[in-house]
């Protein structure tokens, strides 16, 4: 008798034990992001898909089409090509086409490059219907993020982020 | 009948629908929303200012859906159970006193009158799962009968021993019986039984079993018997069943006012009045979200043993308790 009523108080208690800890996570303030109005920051490890590096002194795209992350890419999904520009003495990325569709996000690219001249971007949102839109050329993309190629070399703009940790 | 009497029995048919139909819209937005603040989630919040309007998008949602009776099913039968479910609530509330005048008709049996229909309730889910010839339908339709009738046992002992107390089935005199200080409630009159917050919570946890709700739920169990009785059941067929689920809620909370907390009178003495009512009323309805949101489901044979093994035995003590206070003490 003595075993059945402790048994029934205790598990009232253990009970209403519960249900303070329920009230008291219902007055602390909510966590949730509102992920179509408002988003989180990726983190700097984050591996989206490739971009090119802008060289900070020059305010032009640090690759010189090598060529080398074509040849690293095991998917095929990479093509460059460049062009030698008078009085320069290295070659100038025209074309830097990367078929996202077929890209395995593996990494190889970046690792190949001895220049630093490709990174990681922290784009994420890249639903789309239509499949060209995942054949993008970054070159082009580069360039359109640029404000002004000229203004670019009176002052050059700080680097957008910081380089991505590859060893 | 005169033209007064019809025109109030118009009008108050027209006022119960509204309060139910509000009611079952809000209270559902009140648990989802409950529900996220309770996991530090916001609820709703697309449709309207704050997701007010969420109720609407899903009533229309449900509404545009196609009524489909299987083939095989009872189609009377599968038709008729969602009303069976919903009229019973709603003539429950013909009876509850709101306030000292705002009653549907104050009649000397209203303490039965409720419990009777109540009981409609098993039988209508039961139908719902029987009509449907669907497994999971049956499994949910004993559950809920062997549930069910095993929670009426000790709600109604507990009837019984505040109907010793206040000596009528009137619920307006019930409720003027516990006018003037909030100790006057029957919640708090030792005098008549020590115990009568354990059958206060005997009568609560009978009534979160009564209208299956969680931890209770066996008839809808959705994670084991997908929607239990009302697998079958489409569009607003559905959605009946879910607006009776909280018109339920709102009788059994209502009724919880009235027999222990006091119904319209004011905790204070003065100023009584159907704000106090509703305010209490919306306690209890806001504890029962808590409860859900709270607790597990139990294992079935955990829920028959709690009701054979705990609260039988706990009602009928306090039954007994009070009959013998009430003979040695007043006599």
């Amino acid at each position: 008798m003595k075993k059945y009523l402790k048994e029934i108080g205790g598990g009232f208690y253990s009970l209403v034990l519960g249900m303070r800890v329920t009230l008291a996570q219902f007055f602390k303030p909510t966590v949730t992001v509102h992920y179509p109005h408002e988003s989180l920051k990726m983190t700097p490890r984050f591996r989206g898909h490739i971009e090119l590096v802008r060289d900070p002194k020059t305010g032009r795209a640090i690759c010189f089409a090598c060529k080398v992350c074509e040849k690293a890419c095991p998917s095929d999904c990479i093509l460059v090509e460049g062009v030698k520009k008078e009085g320069e003495k290295r070659k100038s990325v025209t074309e830097f086409k990367l078929d996202f569709t077929k890209c395995s996000l593996c990494g190889s690219c970046v690792e190949a490059c001895k220049s630093n001249a490709i990174q990681f971007s922290k784009a994420y949102n890249l639903a789309s219907t239509s499949k060209e839109d995942f054949i993008m050329d970054l070159f082009q993309k580069l360039e359109s993020e640029q404000p002004a190629a000229g203004q670019a070399t009176a002052a050059p703009p700080p680097p957008e982020q910081p380089k991505s940790e590859v060893p | 009948m005169s033209l007064s009497e019809l025109l109030r029995l118009l009008l108050y048919l027209l006022g119960v629908m509204a309060f139910v139909g509000l009611n079952a819209a809000y209270l559902v937005l009140a648990e989802r929303k409950g529900a996220g603040r309770f996991q530090r989630r916001p609820g709703p919040t697309e449709v309207g200012y704050a997701g007010w309007l969420q109720p609407i998008a899903d009533g229309v949602k449900l509404l545009s859906k196609q009524l489909i009776v299987p083939p095989g099913a009872d189609a009377t039968l599968f038709r008729l159970a969602p009303l069976l479910v919903m009229i019973p609530a709603m003539m429950s509330l013909a009876v509850i006193p709101f306030s000292e005048t705002l009653v549907g008709r104050n009649i000397n049996v209203g303490l039965v009158f409720v419990f009777a229909f109540g009981a409609i309730n098993v039988m209508a889910v039961m139908l719902s799962g029987w009509a449907s010839r669907n497994k999971y339908a049956i499994i949910s339709a004993a559950r809920v009968v062997s549930q069910d009738v095993a929670y009426e046992i000790p709600m109604l002992l507990v009837v019984i021993t505040l109907l010793m107390a206040t000596g009528t089935m009137n619920l307006h005199e019930i409720v003027q019986q516990q006018a003037g200080w909030f100790w006057h409630w029957n919640l708090f009159r030792l005098d008549v039984n020590p115990l009568m917050p354990v059958t206060f919570i005997i009568f609560f946890t009978c009534m979160l079993a009564e209208t299956n709700r969680a931890p209770f739920d066996m008839a809808e169990a959705e994670s084991e018997l997908v929607a239990g009785a009302f697998t079958e059941y489409a569009g607003m067929g559905f959605g009946v069943f879910f607006m009776a689920e909280y018109a339920n809620i709102v009788v059994g909370c209502a009724m919880a006012t009235v027999l222990f907390l006091g119904g319209w009178q004011s905790p204070f003495g003065v100023g009584s009045g159907v704000i106090w009512f509703l305010l209490k009323m919306y306690a209890v309805v806001f504890t029962v979200i808590w409860v859900r949101w709270t607790f597990p489901r139990t294992q079935f044979y955990n829920l028959l043993n709690l009701s054979w093994k705990i609260l039988i035995p706990l009602s009928l003590f306090t039954l007994i308790l009070t009959a013998v206070m009430m003979k040695v003490l007043r006599a």
